[in-house]
């Protein structure tokens, strides 16, 4: 279609909506901002009738390379470091997916103006097409590639394990609690906007890297429609700072939606990259690098900073917080270090790493091996079953961290961790700023205003606390994380398939039992409490030489 | 924002040999490749089931931590009792149409290619030209005015009602409800520009009068509103769906448009309005699917049955209005092949049928 001819069909279908005078929409989710001087944006001129076939062309195209990696035999060059990863990437990612669809009325119902509402319905479309697409994805895995298990369990398994849970705040969160906050700033402004580079863009190129040439296909596919979402938050932010009151409110949801997709989605994601590949060319990126690039340059400083002047203010201190924690604190490596600690309530394979891992670590993020080195080094001595229990429960000077309350991903930078007895409840954060999303954000009252519209943090969200004192061996069990001959566990700390001695069974776990943190800090005494507390952020959880 | 980049000198990562293709090895697990963690419908599971079954969590399943982030006034995720109805296994419900990624845009391209083809012949063909003024006040005043009710049922009825229901199953089919609904109204949009811009004297503005004040489609658009407004999903897409669509869509587009557009020489509405009962077909069936199952539910049927009974009462009459008020267009056209009672006894006999399906009665003010 011409420019000019899409622009005056795109005004046309503008003459569809209408002001009602009988009733108005249903208010089923409600903000807490306003929009009454919002003023009229201008936003991408998106039709159906391009919309449909241009699609349709790029799922040809996904299609095609679908079958011809099936037909190249793809499998036979892919690594298997690299894939056991996508078992947990792909169980998360069609959720969160699905979720944008569902966001989209929410945001439809909070902006009155009718000019942004046919975008978000178009993205509602896209993000059935993104949820459904990698689900097939998943499905070609599971059938091509040499271990199944734990592809085969897979939306299971993102429902009952402690990573799924970290996930699923990635989709959660753009569901509930105000309309604006979920569906505008979480979703689109900090989601889509910033960390869609990391998920779409530097992960599948990492895959490209280990030999998976069909996670970029389809993920660039999924990527090409993020231009338009952007585009579709972006208006709605704006239409959002026309309005002083909202101001108090976009600083408080920047704030929680950046720290919690940081905490997220770079412990996830970094995690894939820095240990599923096994390219460890000196010239690669290096997480923190892809991040400088793609979210502080970017992100941060071409699109965050230049709203300044319309009166957004940025968390500055919470970019630099960020970048600090994924550079100098090491916090890709801590996380990577707790997802191979708790192995048997996995469900994929978690390669040893290498010397040559080792020097490529070292280069990048230099006293790697100081902190980690020797960890690996006793995974990998302890990888096999017989002699040794499961690493977690084994003397190698790790002790297991505390959850954090609020993005639930461990206090892994121990010195870090706060402590505090909120709703009647001892609960740990990993941060400053986890502490305040629970005790200062996601509740009724903001900084003197009420917001009653504000989301809740619910749920059991110290997954531990369901499985307290109970035997390994039945919780996994319970969790279905066994292979079909009903003993082999789906998880393994190594990659070795030509031997089944090597492979960890119920057998080789039961007898060892497991504790929640959280519910033994709330049986301490306020002595102990304080003692173990500081004994844990003092604790720099480094294995001894041998 | 990602824009491909290259630095000169690069290294390019070896690929080698791993095998680690399906079925190089034997092993425990080895042989496990299908989904495990739902039962399928038949003895293997369909594309479809595969990727929509389970990707919304539901803590009666496998959610063991529960929703970890609410509203204020209640639970987040997907509330059971944000509808009346009730089931004692919501997820049994499985699309008939099967839609996922590769159906929405297969059927929705090769309906908006077929349009467009249309539209281009009947511009090279001069289609327009023959067409009576009477027929040309018709089309641009009442398809004009319909456009709307379409496009207010895709973005505030069906793409609200996806947000709310239990199952990715049920969300995914009212999204691409939603999706033919907001597609269709653009397809006419789209023909109104179109024939403003032809030879005919056409007024490509009066469909937005004709929707606001002309009092014939009051009812119409005050039926429509009114669906916007109901805050139970499972109400709104029954009202909408069975009721205003059959009473209202169905007597409109296929038992007035599709019946007398050829009579009047007009043979490129038909092809438009048709996909739109096409894609009513398509909603109907997995609308019909939903609802038999929550009628026949061997708990909750007898109490779901009381509960669309009533919904029944509080909407037919304004559809039933909103019918009777459009009566005066079935005069306009100068070739009147149908009258409006024909009409409207089609229109009755199929919503009759659909009641049956469901093992619903009549309900009150049907007969008028
Ligand atoms: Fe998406
Ligand atoms: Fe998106
Ligand atoms: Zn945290």
């Amino acid at each position: 279609m011409s420019r000019q001819s899409l622009s005056k069909a795109h005004k046309k279908i503008t003459e569809l909506s209408w002001e009602p005078t009988f009733a108005t929409p249903a208010k089923r989710f409600g903000t807490d901002y306003t929009f009454d001087k919002a003023p009229k944006k201008d936003p991408l001129k998106q039709i159906l009738r391009s919309y449909f076939p241009m699609e349709e062309e790029k799922d040809n195209r996904v299609f095609g390379a679908m079958d011809g990696a099936i037909r190249g035999n793809m499998f036979r060059q892919v690594q298997e470091r690299w894939m056991e990863w996508q078992k947990l990437f792909l169980s998360i990612i069609p959720f969160p997916e699905i979720s944008a669809a569902r966001a989209m009325p929410m945001a439809i119902d909070a902006v009155p103006n009718p000019e942004i509402h046919n975008g978000l319905a178009v993205q509602m479309i896209d993000e059935v097409r993104h949820s459904t697409i990698q689900m097939n994805l998943k499905r070609l895995y599971m059938n091509h590639y040499i271990d199944p298990a734990g592809f085969d369990i897979t939306e299971k398994a993102f429902s009952n394990s402690y990573c799924g849970t970290i996930g699923r705040q990635f989709g959660e969160g753009f569901i509930t609690g105000d309309a604006i906050t979920a569906a505008n700033i979480y979703l689109t402004v900090v989601a889509e906007t910033a960390f869609t580079n990391t998920l779409f863009v530097a992960m599948p190129s990492e895959a490209a890297a280990n030999g998976d040439y069909l996670l970029p296909t389809v993920f660039h596919s999924v990527q090409s429609d993020e231009s338009r979402h952007i585009s579709n938050g972006y208006s709605i932010l704006l239409m959002a700072l026309a309005d002083e009151d909202n101001r108090k409110l976009l600083e408080r949801d920047l704030r929680y939606a950046w720290w919690n997709n940081h905490c997220v989605v770079d412990a996830a994601i970094g995690t894939f990259i820095e240990y599923g590949t096994k390219d460890r060319r000196k010239d690669r990126d290096s997480y923190a690098e892809m991040w400088r690039r793609w979210i502080y340059d970017d992100y941060y400083r071409s699109y965050l900073i230049p709203l300044e002047k319309y009166g957004l203010t940025i968390p500055h201190d919470l970019v630099e917080e960020a970048w600090d924690r994924i550079y100098n604190q090491h916090y890709v490596h801590r996380v990577a270090q707790f997802f191979a600690t708790g192995w048997p309530v996995n469900y994929w394979r978690i390669d040893p790493m290498t010397d040559r891992d080792f020097e490529w670590f070292e280069e990048k993020y230099p006293g790697w091996y100081n902190q980690f080195g020797r960890w690996w080094e006793e995974y990998s001595r302890l990888r096999h079953p017989g002699a040794n229990k499961p690493i977690a429960f084994e003397n190698v000077g790790y002790e297991y961290p505390h959850r954090c309350w609020s993005c639930m991903v461990p206090c892994l930078i121990r010195s870090d961790m706060v402590t505090d007895k909120v709703d009647g409840q001892w609960r740990t954060y990993c941060s400053e700023t986890c502490a305040w999303t629970d005790k200062v954000a996601f509740r009724p009252e903001y900084e003197g205003r009420p917001t009653p519209n504000m989301g809740r943090l619910t749920g059991k969200r110290e997954w531990e606390t369901l499985y307290h004192g109970q035997d390994l061996a039945d919780i996994i069990t319970d969790l279905g994380y066994v292979r079909d001959d009903g003993r082999t566990l789906v998880p393994q700390p190594h990659l070795d398939l030509d031997d089944p001695k090597k492979l960890w069974t119920l057998d080789d776990v039961r007898g060892i039992t497991f504790n929640s943190p959280n519910v033994l800090l709330n049986q301490m005494s306020d002595a102990e409490r304080e003692a173990h507390v500081a004994a844990y952020r003092a604790n720099p959880n480094v294995t001894p030489a041998a | 924002m990602a824009s491909a980049e290259t630095t000169p000198q690069r290294t390019f990562p070896q690929l080698e040999f791993t095998g680690a293709e399906a079925g190089l090895r034997e092993f425990p697990g080895s042989r496990s490749r299908a989904y495990n963690y739902f039962t399928p419908q038949k003895l293997r599971a369909t594309m479809y089931e595969d990727v929509t079954f389970d990707v919304q969590p539901d803590p009666e399943r496998h959610l063991s931590q529960g929703w970890i982030y609410g509203f204020a006034d209640g639970p987040g995720g997907y509330p059971k009792d944000w509808t009346l109805l009730k089931s004692s296994d919501w997820h049994r419900f499985l699309d008939p149409n099967e839609e996922w990624e590769q159906t929405i845009y297969r059927n929705n391209s090769s309906v908006v290619r077929q349009i467009q083809l249309n539209l281009e012949n009947a511009r090279k063909a001069d289609a327009y030209a023959g067409w009576s003024s009477g027929w040309v006040t018709f089309v641009e005043r009442n398809l004009g005015a319909w456009m709307h009710a379409e496009h207010g049922l895709g973005m505030h009825v069906f793409l609200s009602e996806q947000r709310s229901a239990p199952t990715n199953m049920i969300n995914n089919a009212i999204a691409v409800n939603s999706a033919h609904k907001l597609r269709f109204a653009q397809d006419l949009a789209l023909y109104n520009l179109d024939l403003s811009e032809s030879d005919i004297a056409f007024d490509g503005g009066v469909h937005k009068r004709t929707w606001q004040q002309d009092p014939v489609w009051q009812g119409v658009r005050e039926n429509v509103e009114r669906l916007t407004a109901i805050g139970d999903w499972a109400e709104s897409l029954f009202a909408a769906n069975v009721v205003f669509e059959s009473l209202v869509g169905v007597l409109f587009r296929s038992h007035l448009v599709m019946q007398i557009s050829a009579r009047n020489g007009d043979y490129v509405t038909p092809t438009l309005v048709g996909a739109g009962e096409h894609d009513y077909d398509r909603d109907l069936r997995y609308t019909r699917a939903l609802f038999r199952l929550l009628t026949g539910d061997e708990t909750y049927g007898a109490a779901n049955r009381d509960v669309l009974q009533g919904w029944l009462d509080k909407w037919v009459p304004s559809s039933v209005r909103a019918a009777h008020e459009l009566q005066p267009i079935w005069s306009q056209p100068q070739d009147r092949v149908v009258t409006f009672a024909d009409s409207w006894a089609h229109a009755v006999s199929g919503f009759r049928g659909l009641l049956s399906d469901l093992d619903l009665s009549e309900p009150k003010g049907l007969a008028q």
